[in-house]
This record gives structure tokens, C-alpha cells and sequence, in this order.
């Protein structure tokens, strides 16, 4: 994970098990130039690639979505986390007419990740460290500050994120905004008037944990995952009574059944999953206490089932024979029960995870046609390169299909559940690994997905690399020093690094998909106007067609956008499209590394991205908003 | 009265003077990570700086920081600080002076024990808990030698950074663990506030292919800052008894300068 906090950056940086083959920390030195190598192309052979869907023919959802009114409440729009807006007054016929209506500057240059709310004619915005939270009063004339919030966190928390000292956002319910500090607090803020309710704290940075996802409030309860150096923190959820902080439950990752939660309404679908103790059982002993496995991302709520769905991180630590086993309850997924936090199902989607494949990505839960019957299904697309379509009610895997290159791994085995890893891409001491795709951000990483009711598309930004070990090379942190495996990132086949791609669910084809230079690491938006939203780390906000991908406008913000774009209602009765810009300090902009993706370890490895990405674009936090003439 | 009045007129001119006439010594340090350093400036490289900075009549400045993953990236590249005093002799994205010491990893043990492993190819291990350092995201190298071995259920790992950095020799002294093989100088320092414990360089020093566990350690700039570099060798090149002697204070052990083994530069020197 862990993330780029400063790194978070969670984590956010790059590492690689499994290109630890002397296995050690993994450097990676990102580099995303365009220089894929001529040796390793010659190890692009037996790689999975995405299929294409060569007919498509637009089949609008069948089922039932929340209803819309036009504001935008939590970063993933609605429960069920689709960040589609029914709202069409910009459509593909005038899109291209947009125009700036308004603008505010964070006056912060980390990378800026949240969504922007909009309640009761009132934007909020959470920054990056130091994690103030803006309200800006959409009724007045370039909507002027309202009042901002100072947690006040702790600087030491700077130096805790893995890589980048991000914020996803806030929710909002019942007149309150919750959102949560790196330095793992939780704060509500009355949303009129921006006086603080409560604040709990719920982590120690000093254990090395932080908080850089943003909370959802389901059914009176607050919900937070801790992020961090995944290795020497033990990751968990926790539900938190919205009225007073208090925390009412705690899900740990791994550990004995009674702190993961577990008892007898556990039914995973796959017998790899059941068990007692699984948690303790398949770790060494007590590796399990630090064995990683936060809940640093998204989570989605099924209110008619009364279940909550998120991803759990990778293990740690890196090196993975130091780690027998299959480690649960990491990189996979929980549905848990919102009132009582029981675990009632799990599915691992990288079993004694060796790539870093956390599995905190979003959950898209709809009501699909699946071989003639709808199915409530939960969409996943995981860092491993699959999207997987998932019974929500029993974690069974109903398809699973690569939607990036991937070698590592040669497919899923729908009737065990179980990955099909690569022996020879696994990380073996003694020997140079190459052609790995996906990297360690993974062929997609936390940036959100959006799901078009009018097309029946899941809008999916993604990355496109694959990496090698390079070399061994000596590495430095906090005056311990030691040998790590150096690790190179480059594009995978087509020459670029990121994708934008629109990907029908049914069939677990791509309908169309459009190259970026950089990772896609912004959030995506789909309208009912057949305009779809997203933004790239050169700085570019871009409308396309949501049916065949046409570029309909873009416009070049002041940084690179790794934020999340949301549309909203105005008190003018019209339509508003909004984004944060901001790429962050520079390692923010490895893009990011992305890193989420430690790859704070590009300390060592400089050359690629550090070259690249600065000619492109700057840092600076600034909030734009978009409007019809 | 008086005449400490004039003494405080006198210490203010020169501290005026100097920061008007002097240059600043920029050293990015740890705040909080004993015994390297800690913002009382109570660590070794603390001293080593201060000697630093006297011999080259500078100002010492200092930019506290987690030396944490991305520090020289985020610190030292953006000119926020000049100087790294204690860094790997052979680590690549800075630019170093020759080392001024080289220390191992070494087994802590109990004088008390009845097993005393030296080697990590001692067949005892394989009854003992053995104490690992945590490092962010992994194990310290002794861990991957150690699940090379078929050790991994031996391992126990303690994070040896902020105030509970003892905790692993705290471990050994309380019978938690039977051995733990930890970092030299923070071995070193903090074995001394436990009666009753030993320290034993790890062997072998490298473990084939590449992964060493002796390091050399320099003093390092951002890369093209030739003349500062010039300069703080000049300093170790003068002061390395004083160096020495700062060292043997806070308890570092250390190995004779010549690697013994090509594989400990693997990576290249600068």
C-alpha cells in the first residue's frame, strides 16, 4: 500500500515482492518514459491481455440505483459506489462549451486525491496535510469561503505515510462531515457552521499507522481503515457511532477469529477461506501482529443485505519466504455486517500475495444479467489486472478477466477461487526477474472507477506498465542500512502508461480505451448527458463520449490531476462539474507513484519519472468548477 | 551585574557576527532516532556534525527529518538541507566521501545463554527466537538469510526507530528472545544500558550471492556538490581520531575499513 504519504503517499510507492528476489526492500525506480526495453519485450510472450469487445452494443443498467438529487454526498456518490450522476444538462452536444464558473486554491502543492462535496449549496473540500476541510458557499458570486476547519494534525504523521500526504475526502450525512487526518484521527464538523462535534483518535502514528481513505457513513455508523507501512502495522476497520465517535466495532485483518470478527455466520464461498483461526493459523508465528493488510481504500454499502464490502492491503513484510503461508486475511476482500462488524464472507484474490497486489480497490455493487439471471453482483478491478464480478451475497467469483497486461499470473480458476500464479515470474533469490506486469501499483490502483446506467459501462483508469528487477543496490533508512532489489517501471506493450478504459461487465470485454502518456491516476465520473469525466497527471480535464470514447473537450488545469471529479446541481437549477488539480510534491508526482506505491523508494531510482512527469506539469492545489454559458 | 551583562553583549555580537559572516553546515537529520541522532542532539551524528561544523567554522543547521523512504529525494535533492552524515559508502543516489567507519550486524546475546549462535549457519538457531529489526515495509537482510535457512518461524520483529528504539535489546536482556541480530551502532548503544549482554559481528559477512552485512559509512551530498564533498573529506581526512573517539562513546562496533569481500561494494561506488 501502502501508500504516498508524503508517501502514501500510503503508502501510496512502488514495491515489488516480487522483485525482491534478494529479497529485500524493493526500490523502484519508476520510470515511465517511453523507453520500453528491447529485452523485455521479448518477455511480453505468454502474457494475458485484455480482450476487446468487437460488437458492443449500449445495454443501459436494468436495475435500480439510488436516487439522485443532485448533489454529490460522499466521494463515491452513492452507497453503491458507481459516481454516476443522472444529471444530463451537459451532454455530448455542448460539452464542449464549458467553461471555468469558478476556482479556489488549497494553496498546498501535495498531491490532491479528494472528491469535492456538495451539500445544501455548500462545497466542501479536504486538503492534503494538514487535512483542512473548506466550505465554500455556492450561492454567492464565485462561491466565497464559508468557514475551513484545522485539525491540526501532527507533522510527525508526514513522515508515516507511505507516499504521499494524501486525503481521499469526506462524507456526508445527517448535517455532519466526517473525514479522517493522516495523524488517524477521525473528525466530525457540524457542515453549517463548521465547529468541530467530535474527534476520535483511532490510530498511533507512532506504530507507524495513518489514514488517507476517505470514511463512508452507513446506517448510523462511521467507517475508517487504517493505512501505513503496511509491515509492522496490523491493519483493521472500524465502525464508529456517527453521533459520538465512539468506536463501536473493530475488524483486525488477521489474528485469532474473535479480533477478525468471525464467528458462525462466516460462509466464504471457497474452502481455502474457512477454517478456524486462519488469521494466526497461515502466518509464522505471531507474524500476523505486523503483518499489514490495512483497509487504506474503498468501501461500498449493500443496505438491503445490511453488508459493508472492502479490500484489505498486502502482507508484510515484502519478502515473502519470510511469510509462508497464505496470510488471511490480506489482499482480499470482507463483507462484514455494519452493526455488529461479523465478518460474513471473504474471498483472497492474492493468496500469499508476492507483487504487492493490495486489494483495497473499489466495490461497484449492481444487479446484473449474468448467463440469463440477475445476479447482485459487486464489480471489482483488482491491482492483480482482473476485473472480477463477484456474487455480493456469497463471495462466489463469476467471471474474472484480465483488463491490463498481466504475466504474473495465467488466470482465476472459477471453481477453486484460487490464482493461477506464474512459477517462473515468482520471485526466486539468486535470479534477475523481468517482464512483470502488473507492477507494484498494480495494473489499476485507487483511483475510482464510475459506472454509466446509460451505457452499462464500468470507466476504469488504469496503468499500463510492467517492471524489472535491475540490480541489487545498497538503500538507507533510519540509519539501518541494507541491500534491496531495484526495480525499473516501464510502459507495457503499446508504449504508454495509463489507460482509460471502458469496460462492459457482462461480457468482460474493453469497449474502447484511450492512451495516456502518464498513469490514469484521477478518479472517473459518468453522466446521464453520455459524458464521461477524468483527468490526467499532465494536468488535462477530459470530457469523452461515453459510448465510443470520442473526445468531446478538455482543459489544461494549472497541476496534474489525480483528484476525483463530481457534477452537481447548482442553486441556479444548473449542472456543475468539479475537480481538484494538483499533482503534490514531487513524489506525489511520481505518480505517483505511485505510488501509493512507496515508491518513496525512487530516492534510488530517480531517472525515470522524475525526469519525465516535472517537464509536463507543477505542483499546486486548485479546486475547479465548470459550467454551461 | 555588570559584568554578565557585558558577557551577554559579547556573545551577542558573536552570534550576530556569525550569522552574518559565517556560512550555514545544513544537515538534514533524524529528530528522533538514537543513537544516530534526536533534535536534543544527543546522538553520535549529532557530535559528528557539531566537529563538522566547528572545524569548517560554519553554523550548524539543521533540517529534522524521518530518514524515512524518499528523504533524500524529498530533503537533501531539494536543497533543504546539504549534508547527510551518516550514509552507506556505496549508496547511489548521493555523492560520498570515503566511509569513516564500517560496522556489521551483529547476534545479541545474554552472557548468561546457554546458546550463543555466531553464524547464522549455527544449527542452534533453529531452537531459538531470534529478534529481527522492522524497516517500513520489511525485514532487516538478516531476516531473508534467516527464511533462507528455513528460520522464518524463528523470527520475532520489533521496530527499533523512536522512543521504544531499545525495545529489541530490551528483549534479549528480558528473555523475550534468545538472540536478536540487529544493526551495529544501535546494538552497540543501547547493550550498554543492559548489564549481561554480548555482541557478536554476524557471519558469514555476506550472504551469497549479494546480500552483505558489513556496511561502510560516509558522509553524502546531493549529487555535482563536488566542492562540499572535497571539503568534508578534508574534515574526516583531519578529524578521524576525534571521529573515532565519538564513536567508541556511544558504543559502535566496528570492523577494520577494507571490506573483506568484492560483494559488499556490489552496486558501485560513487
Amino acid at each position: 500500500m501502502r501508500t504516498f504519504a508524503q508517501s502514501d503517499v500510503s503508502r501510496p510507492l512502488v514495491r515489488n515482492r516480487a522483485v525482491l528476489v534478494s529479497s529485500l526492500v524493493a526500490v523502484l525506480c519508476l520510470s515511465l518514459s517511453n523507453f520500453a526495453q528491447a529485452d523485455s519485450k521479448s518477455h511480453t510472450s505468454g502474457m494475458l491481455m485484455p480482450e476487446t469487445e468487437s460488437n458492443y452494443q449500449p445495454h443501459p443498467y436494468g436495475g435500480t440505483l439510488a436516487p439522485d438529487d443532485g448533489q454529490w454526498v460522499r466521494p463515491a456518490k452513492d452507497y453503491a459506489s458507481t459516481r454516476y450522476s443522472t444529471l444530463d444538462q451537459i451532454n455530448t452536444t455542448n460539452v464542449q462549451n464549458l467553461k471555468p464558473a469558478f476556482t479556489f486554491s488549497t494553496g498546498l502543492t501535495r498531491g490532491h486525491e479528494a472528491a469535492p462535496l456538495v451539500v445544501n449549496n455548500t462545497m466542501y473540500i479536504v486538503t492534503p496535510w494538514p487535512n483542512k476541510l473548506y466550505a465554500l458557499d455556492l450561492t454567492k458570486p464565485g462561491a466565497p469561503m464559508k468557514w475551513q476547519y484545522q485539525p491540526l494534525p501532527t507533522p510527525a504523521a508526514q513522515g508515516v505515510a507511505c507516499c504521499d500526504v494524501v486525503n481521499r475526502g469526506a462524507s456526508y450525512d445527517s448535517g455532519k462531515i466526517y473525514y479522517n487526518t493522516l495523524d488517524d484521527q477521525t473528525v466530525c464538523v457540524d457542515a453549517n457552521t463548521g465547529k468541530e462535534v467530535w474527534k476520535t483518535r483511532v490510530g498511533d502514528i507512532n506504530k507507524g499507522e495513518s489514514i488517507t481513505m476517505a470514511p463512508i457513513v452507513a446506517k448510523g455508523k462511521v467507517l475508517v481503515g487504517v493505512s501505513g507501512g503496511e509491515f509492522g502495522v496490523r491493519g483493521w476497520l472500524k465502525a464508529l457511532d456517527a453521533k459520538t465517535g465512539k468506536v463501536a466495532w473493530t475488524g483486525y485483518t488477521a489474528g485469532p477469529d474473535k479480533d477478525v470478527l468471525i464467528g458462525p455466520r462466516f460462509k466464504p464461498f471457497y474452502a481455502q477461506d474457512r477454517g478456524q483461526d486462519l488469521g494466526v493459523k497461515s502466518w509464522p508465528p505471531d507474524a500476523w501482529k505486523i503483518g499489514g493488510g490495512g483497509a487504506w481504500g474503498w468501501i461500498s454499502y449493500d443496505p438491503e443485505l445490511n453488508l459493508v464490502y472492502y479490500g484489505t492491503a498486502n502482507p508484510g513484510p515484502w519478502d515473502s519466504d519470510a511469510r509462508p503461508g497464505d496470510n488471511k486475511f490480506t489482499a482480499g476482500i470482507f463483507a462484514r455486517d455494519v452493526d455488529t462488524g461479523e465478518a460474513v464472507w471473504f474471498y483472497q484474490y492474492s493468496p500469499h500475495d508476492l507483487y504487492d497486489y493490495d486489494a483495497v480497490n473499489e466495490n461497484i455493487l449492481l444487479d446484473l444479467p449474468i448467463n440469463g439471471q440477475t445476479r447482485k453482483v459487486l464489480i471489482h478491478p483488482d491491482r492483480n489486472g482482473y476485473v472480477y464480478v463477484m456474487d455480493r451475497t456469497n463471495g462466489e467469483v463469476l467471471s474474472a478477466s484480465p483488463f491490463a497486461p498481466i504475466t504474473t499470473s495465467k488466470g482465476v480458476d472459477l471453481k477453486t477461487g484460487l490464482l493461477q500464479y506464474v512459477e517462473e515470474k515468482k520471485p526466486t533469490r539468486g535470479k534477475v526477474a523481468r517482464g512483470l506486469c502488473p507492477t507494484a501499483p498494480g495494473a489499476k490502483d485507487w483511483q475510482p472507477s464510475a459506472f454509466s446506467a446509460k451505457t452499462g459501462l464500468l470507466y476504469i483508469p488504469h496503468n499500463n506498465l510492467c517492471m524489472d528487477e535491475e540490480d541489487v543496490a545498497v538503500n538507507y533508512i533510519a540509519g539501518t542500512p541494507y541491500v534491496g532489489a531495484n526495480v525499473v517501471m516501464y510502459d507495457a506493450p503499446g508504449g504508454y502508461g495509463g489507460e482509460f478504459t471502458a469496460w462492459d461487465p457482462i461480457s468482460g470485454k474493453v469497449v474502447w480505451t484511450i492512451p495516456d502518456h502518464f498513469p490514469v491516476w484521477s478518479g472517473a465520473l459518468a453522466t446521464a448527458g453520455n459524458v464521461v469525466f477524468y483527468g490526467t497527471m499532465d494536468g488535462w480535464f477530459r470530457a469523452v463520449d461515453a459510448v465510443n470514447g470520442k473526445k468531446l473537450w478538455e482543459f489544461k488545469t494549472g497541476s496534474g490531476i489525480i483528484g476525483q471529479p463530481v457534477t452537481y446541481k447548482g442553486p441556479d437549477g444548473k449542472q456543475y462539474v468539479a475537480i481538484l488539480s494538483g499533482v503534490g510534491g514531487w513524489a506525489g508526482a511520481i505518480v505517483a507513484g505511485g505510488l501509493d506505491a512507496r515508491d518513496k523508494s525512487a530516492a534510488l531510482g530517480f531517472a525515470g519519472v522524475m525526469q519525465d512527469l516535472p517537464k509536463y506539469t507543477n505542483q499546486g492545489g486548485m479546486l475547479y468548477v465548470f459550467q454551461l454559458p | 551585574m555588570c559584568s554578565s551583562f557585558r558577557r551577554f553583549v559579547c556573545v551577542a555580537a558573536l552570534l550576530i557576527s556569525c550569522s552574518a559572516f559565517g556560512r550555514d553546515l545544513r544537515v538534514c537529520a533524524d529528530p528522533d532516532n538514537l543513537p544516530f541522532s534526536n533534535n536534543k542532539r544527543q546522538g553520535f551524528e549529532n557530535q559528528i556534525a557539531q566537529l563538522v561544523a566547528r572545524d569548517l567554522h560554519a553554523n550548524l543547521v539543521y533540517q529534522w527529518q524521518r530518514m524515512g523512504r524518499g528523504f533524500v529525494r524529498d530533503y537533501l535533492n531539494t536543497s533543504q538541507c546539504d549534508v547527510l552524515i551518516g550514509i552507506p559508502a556505496n549508496f547511489k543516489p548521493v555523492l560520498t566521501t570515503t566511509p569513516y567507519y564500517r560496522s556489521s550486524y551483529v547476534f545479541v546475546t545474554r552472557k548468561d545463554g546457554k546458546l550463543k549462535p555466531a553464524s547464522l549457519d549455527d544449527p542452534t538457531l533453529h531452537q531459538l527466537k531470534i529478534g529481527v529489526q522492522v524497516l517500513e515495509e520489511d525485514y532487516t537482510p538478516p531476516a531473508t538469510a534467516l527464511a533462507r535457512r528455513h528460520l522464518q518461524n524463528q523470527i520475532v520483529g520489533f521496530d527499533t526507530t523512536g522512543e521504544d528504539a531499545d525495545s529489541i535489546i530490551r528483549a534479549v536482556a528480558d528473555r523475550k528472545v534468545d538472540t536478536a541480530i540487529v544493526w551495529g551502532p544501535l546494538a552497540g548503544f543501547f547493550a550498554k544500558k543492559y548489564r549481561g549482554l554480548e555482541l557478536t559481528p554476524v557471519t558469514p559477512q555476506v550472504d551469497p550471492p549479494a546480500l552483505p552485512f558489513t556496511f561502510a559509512i560516509a558522509m553524502g551530498v546531493r549529487k555535482g556538490n563536488t566542492d562540499l564533498r572535497d571539503e568534508l573529506q578534508s574534515v574526516i581526512d583531519r578529524r578521524q581520531s576525534e571521529i573515532n573517539a565519538i564513536l567508541d562513546r556511544y558504543g559502535v562496533p566496528r570492523l577494520e575499513m577494507a571490506p573483506p569481500l568484492a560483494a559488499e561494494s556490489h552496486g558501485g561506488a560513487e
